[in-house]
């Protein structure tokens, strides 16, 4: 079947297996999804490697199980296997080490009109940065 | 609601950034139309803001320097007194605050302090916000059922959490100011724990 892969926000979709609520990829989808291959028992991507535990089956008969990697990247994964859909989050380590640097985590969002504004493009400016609601 | 203050601070190298967090653009229009802000007002319908930030309220207020540092980490500042009978929180106490830090008057806090004052996601704050992006995603897709079913897992992963749980309500249908509102906000409360949670020298 094809799954919708919601990795940090951005969608795509990868073709996928799905049996008793786990989703299987091949190697070739999980690269093409997230980037990630596995190489000597290292899953690797662009910037970084992350070395399977052990006792890992990981990618055995090249077959992902996507449970088992986001627990290989320390990634939350929300999954509805009936859905055919699943977000991968960022870990709460990636994000406290981010926040613990001091260094204000950068974003892009749109206003009213669709216009994208940075905040690193307010560098320079003392900024008092809000989040409300309507709710 | 904070066009007063970037107005009075705006020539001294000052901005209020202000990101709602709305199910859409839509929600926030009638209140960004009438505050008329002249600083940028941003629309983040799938809590970008929160997840870099851990922000798990609102109104949630920090503070960043030229360099692009966090001097002062989430607090809870009201720009106005609208909902102080409520809140029993003030607005002129951390708008005071704002000013002199803006004015130079005063320093925010050293790295060591800021550091001391954040409130860091664990891993079940993570897992609800997966949970949470997902059922966004599929409520934006009309797939109501299965979204309510992690919107709900959400807030149990993360019951502090009101921009999942009471941030949700708008989507799922379910007003965020009416019965069920009131209902989660008594028991939570109710339990001893605090709706907002301001760093000390707000509250003090």
């Amino acid at each position: 079947m094809t799954f919708t892969l919601i990795d940090q926000g951005r969608v795509g979709t990868v073709p996928a297996s799905v049996e008793g609520g786990r989703v299987r990829l091949s190697a070739d989808a999980l690269r093409a999804a997230l980037g990630w291959e596995l190489h000597d028992a290292t899953l690797c991507n662009d910037a970084m490697c992350v070395p399977l535990p052990a006792g890992s089956r990981l990618g055995e008969g090249g077959v992902f199980d996507l449970g088992e990697v986001a627990a290989t990247l320390d990634r939350p994964l929300a999954l509805d296997a009936d859905e055919g859909a699943a977000y991968l989050g960022v870990s709460a380590g990636e994000r406290a080490q981010a926040l613990g640097s001091l260094i204000a985590p950068d974003f892009t969002l749109p206003d009213l009109a669709g216009r994208p504004h940075t905040l690193s493009s307010y560098r320079g400016k003392k900024i008092l940065l809000v989040a409300w609601a309507s709710w | 609601m904070w066009q007063a203050l970037h107005e009075e601070l705006r020539d001294r190298n000052f901005v209020v950034i202000a990101v709602a967090l709305d199910k859409s653009a839509e929600d926030a229009r009638p209140w960004i139309e009438k505050a008329a802000p002249t600083y940028p007002v941003l629309i983040d319908t799938q809590h970008v803001l929160p997840d870099l930030y851990n922000i798990v309220n609102v109104p949630t207020a920090l503070w960043i320097d030229e360099r692009g540092r966090i001097v002062r980490p989430n607090d809870v500042v009201f720009g106005t007194d609208t909902f102080k009978h409520i809140t029993n929180l003030e607005s002129a106490k951390p708008l005071a605050a704002v000013r002199a830090w803006v004015r130079g008057e005063t320093a925010g806090f050293a790295p060591a302090e800021t550091r001391a004052l954040q409130t860091l996601p664990t891993a079940l704050d993570q897992q609800a916000r997966a949970e949470f992006g997902l059922a966004e995603w599929l409520a934006r897709h009309g797939k109501r059922d299965a979204a309510e079913r992690h919107f709900v897992r959400a807030g149990e992963l993360a019951p502090h959490d009101f921009t999942i749980r009471r941030g949700s309500m708008p989507i799922r249908g379910i007003d965020p100011m009416g019965p069920q509102f009131r209902e989660m906000l008594q028991t939570w409360v109710g339990g001893g724990r605090p709706y907002y949670r301001p760093l000390p020298d707000t509250r003090g």
